[in-house]
């Protein structure tokens, strides 16, 4: 059988027969439904696996918290005194320390966040985006034992030579407000770990505040853009309140992450089991803690009591997380319903 | 396969698909309705009407390609051969290595030309590479396209036009030696001049093939086909032969639609 | 007057406000670059003087002698790569099941969302867990363990990204494959993988960058070594810890090491970013 094409005849004369005729399955056929079969529960066991995962991280953290709650029960969440001699641990410092830390970070954080996605969305000129982008991003890319370094060696000083003095020549004046400050300027503590802190957040609230900003709907800002609004206006008024959830949803992520800093935050937060009203002051956070004492405890109590602060921290993360996670699902799907 | 086909005396020739009561559902939604209809052998079946009327629908029962979708179903009988395509215990991917498709946007693999055609035969049989090549050459001359690749088969299937494109992935289809060739708006994304040569190919490809495409473009059909059947709403309102639908309609509906009462 | 004729004291303030505004936002992006240049300033300077050969040959010194890191760069080598040799197939199979076969039912969606919550968790958490599972059960510290804290975080960021890449996947490709007579894994593995190739490739490199500088876990399951050491079932040093331990500590020299070890490690991670991001928008 030739067919004469445009591309001239061809020699090569197929047959016609194929061994797909009424002939037994050739050899490659016959494991299809086998290789499926596997390959598809291979594919759920590991899916299943990552599923259980956090599941699995809870339990043993329960587990491994037992003897420390069955001694110490409710109450090891709000008692201040950690003397691994006496055997009397709690949690409140750390938690405490844990808490502002982030506090102070989502502060500074929140609206330096919201400054860089303003730009990036709608000042900067496109060619700029993407370097610009890429350069936040490598803040989030920078591991944090370095910023623990740089904090240590490079800002604490300067903090503690500058900034420190200048803090408490103003707000240490302010009635009220003093207590914040008080206390001789060393650098670390509570304010110096919350700045780093603020740092290593901003890219991924700005990420996500980022993406969030670039989901309005062009015509709706071009809606009031045409009414002779201002960018500031546009924003505020409109790409702010569509990107509403979004953006709280991108705030909790970056709370998420500020909670469970560890290396960043223990080499400036001064490892002291102490509670105290100023933010000058060294103090501790959950991370902190287990990782300079961990390896050195002793005593089943004392790593059970370790452990047990490891529980708290993982309850509180995964909670903040699975809030944001639910908030950006949200914003996405409404966003579904609306495309 | 035979190579003769004689005319029955009136009407149409030996029926290559016969499809009974096929019924089809998204989910709740009704979409074909009782259809009864008999592809006929070596000729190519357009299908024809508005948009929704089910006629890629009922042209993706014939391959099972519903089946990657769980929401959809189909009941009712597709015979091949003698066998119910539907619910036939044999593997399904012999039935479709009988029946290829080609689908509207071209879909060329992310892999040299080669490869591309290579990939359907690879999956059946185990040929040797001299016998691959002569394979590969004759499924590409045989889709029009040897010629303008033969110097680049290790190229990517990306880089050729989006005429070629389609040409490529209908000699992909044509490499496994099917029976049934199911084409749905082959030519709906490509410009005018690759689609003439496409719809040159369609009529080259009769002589092997039974050909069925589904167009929402009249005079497409009116151009290429032997048959047409005109759809509307999931139902099959007319099917016969292509000159006689087109110039005299039996039913108002198919008349109505054709000279473009509604769209 | 009308409302937008300068003269017009509303249509000023207005003005006044959007510069104000937009003046405060090209401030923060400043303030960001700024942390950005001085951070990365400083590891340049302080860890140019320790970037020396002797930093990859020697072993890490008692303090008060000279010495290098290279125990230190090895077992993170090796703990790094079995991290990723063990979280990689796992991620990929587990992503595969997500954007391929897991269309109806719980565990698709339960499963993507407890992926992004581990995704962000404590990676000091992390290494708890595998403490408590592994180095308790086995009563002692081991680089296979500081491995498996660094696969477990290795897992949610391929998921995540084969996921998504494979979701990118055209459906018209999938059926094409399909409609040839492929059978569902060929289609995936033949088709599917290959079209998401660069994407899942990206992220196994932003994976790699990720639990390359990752200290937490390493805490308390690889512990340290002082010593060169490839036996992964004893506790193997690491860069992150030596530096943690070298700068905590009094000693100038072991300051240096730590600074060159920063700088190593940065100029990985940051090499390793950029280039996975550009070769994924090739």
């Amino acid at each position: 059988m030739t067919a004469v094409l445009d591309n001239g005849p061809f020699t090569v004369a197929p047959d016609r027969a194929t061994v797909l005729e009424h002939a037994p399955p050739p050899p490659m056929l016959r494991n299809n439904a086998l290789m499926d079969a596997i390959f598809r529960n291979v594919t759920r066991f590991f899916a299943f696996l990552v599923f259980s995962l956090l599941a699995g991280i809870l339990l043993s953290l329960l587990a491994g918290a037992v003897p420390s709650m069955r001694q110490f029960g409710l109450p090891f969440l709000w008692h201040a005194e950690w003397d691994p001699v006496k055997e009397q641990f709690g949690a409140l410092v750390p938690i405490v320390g844990t808490l502002g830390t982030s506090f102070i970070a989502l502060l500074i954080a929140i609206p330096v966040s919201f400054g860089i996605a303003v730009f990036l969305t709608e000042l900067s000129p496109v060619w700029l985006r993407r370097p610009l982008g890429t350069a936040i991003e490598m803040l989030a890319a920078i591991p944090s034992i370095i910023y623990g370094m740089w904090g240590l060696f490079v800002f604490a000083p300067v903090f503690q030579l500058y900034v420190q003095p200048l803090l408490k020549k103003t707000i240490g004046q302010v009635p009220y407000l003093s207590g914040i400050v008080a206390g001789p300027p060393m650098g670390i503590g509570m304010l110096t770990a919350g700045i780093i802190l603020a740092i290593m957040v901003i890219p991924f609230i700005t990420a996500v505040m980022r993406d969030v900003f670039e989901i309005v709907p062009a015509m709706l800002k071009e809606s009031a853009y045409g009414l002779g609004s201002t960018t500031w206006e546009v924003v505020r008024h409109v790409v702010l309140p569509y990107a509403k959830v979004g953006v709280i949803g991108g705030i909790m992520l970056g709370l998420g992450r500020a909670l469970g800093e560890t290396m960043a935050v223990t080499f400036v937060i001064g490892n002291a089991h102490q509670l105290s009203a100023s933010l000058f002051a060294p103090g501790n956070s959950i991370a902190s803690a287990l990782a300079n004492e961990f390896t050195e405890a002793v005593g089943d109590l004392y790593t059970s009591s370790l452990i047990e602060l490891g529980l708290i921290l993982f309850l509180i993360t995964t909670i903040v997380l699975a809030c944001s996670k639910l908030l950006l699902l949200q914003l996405a799907k409404r966003e579904g319903t609306n495309a | 396969m035979n190579a003769v086909l004689q005319d029955a005396p009136a009407g149409l020739p030996a029926a290559k698909l016969e499809v009974h009561d096929l019924d089809f559902h998204y989910g709740s939604f009704h979409a074909l309705k009782r259809v009864n209809l008999e592809i006929p052998a070596n000729r190519v079946t357009a299908f024809i009407g508005p948009s929704g009327c089910g006629k890629s629908t009922l042209l993706r029962t014939f391959n099972r390609m519903f089946e990657l979708y769980p929401e959809q179903r189909a009941s009712g009988e597709i015979m091949m051969g003698g066998e119910n395509i539907l619910t036939t215990k044999r593997d399904i991917s012999l039935i479709r290595a009988k029946i290829g498709m080609v689908f509207q946007k071209p879909t060329p693999f992310p892999m040299s030309i080669y490869d591309n055609i290579a990939f359907g035969v690879r999956l059946f049989e185990d040929l040797s590479r001299a016998r691959m090549d002569e394979r590969v050459e004759w499924a590409l001359t045989k889709a029009a396209l040897w010629n303008e690749v033969k110097d680049k088969l290790q190229q990517s299937g990306n880089g050729l036009s989006g005429g070629q494109q389609q040409r490529l992935c209908i000699a992909r289809a044509i490499a496994v030696k099917p029976e049934v060739l199911l084409m749905d708006e082959p030519c709906s994304a490509l410009d005018p001049i690759s689609t003439a040569k496409v719809e040159e190919l369609i009529a080259e490809l009769k002589a092997d093939y039974t050909v069925v495409i589904v167009t929402h473009n009249m005079q497409q059909a009116a151009r290429v086909s032997d048959y047409t059947a005109y759809m509307y709403l999931g139902e099959l309102v007319e099917f016969g032969d292509t000159d006689q639908v087109f110039l005299k309609p039996a039913k108002q509906a198919t008349e109505d639609y054709i000279t473009g009462r509604f769209g | 007057m009308s409302a937008v004729e300068p003269v017009n004291p509303a249509y000023r303030r207005r003005k006044r406000r959007n510069a104000l505004m937009m003046s405060l936002s090209a401030v923060a992006l400043a303030f960001g670059l700024f942390w950005l240049f001085w951070i990365l300033g400083v590891l340049l300077w302080e860890g140019a003087a320790a970037l020396r050969p002797s930093l990859f040959v020697q072993m890490t010194p008692p303090p008060g002698s000279d010495g290098g890191l290279a125990n230190a760069i090895f077992g993170s080598v090796l703990m790094a790569g079995a991290g990723a040799l063990i979280g990689t197939p796992v991620g990929i199979l587990a992503g595969t099941y997500l954007a391929e076969y897991g269309r109806r039912g719980w565990l698709t969606p339960a499963t993507r969302f407890i992926n992004d919550v581990l995704l962000s968790a404590p990676s000091i958490v992390i290494g708890l867990f595998v403490y408590t599972v592994w180095v308790a059960q086995f009563r002692h510290f081991s680089g296979w363990a500081g491995a498996l804290a660094l696969a477990i975080i290795v897992v949610p960021v391929v998921v995540r990204t084969t996921d998504d890449m494979l979701k990118l996947v055209p459906h018209s490709l999938r059926e094409a494959a399909a409609a040839l007579g492929a059978p569902t894994w060929k289609v995936i593995t033949l088709v599917s993988y290959r079209a998401a190739r660069a994407g899942i490739v990206t992220g196994v490199l932003l994976a790699i960058a990720r639990i390359t500088g990752e200290t937490a876990p390493l805490l308390f399951t690889a512990l340290n070594n002082q010593f060169w050491s490839a036996d992964m079932d004893k506790p193997m040093a690491n860069l992150p810890v030596v530096i943690f331990q070298f700068a905590m500590s009094p000693y100038e020299d072991w300051h240096r090491l730590a600074w060159g070890g920063a700088a190593l490690i940065t100029l990985f991670v940051l090499a390793i970013n950029i280039a996975a991001r550009a070769f994924f928008r090739k």
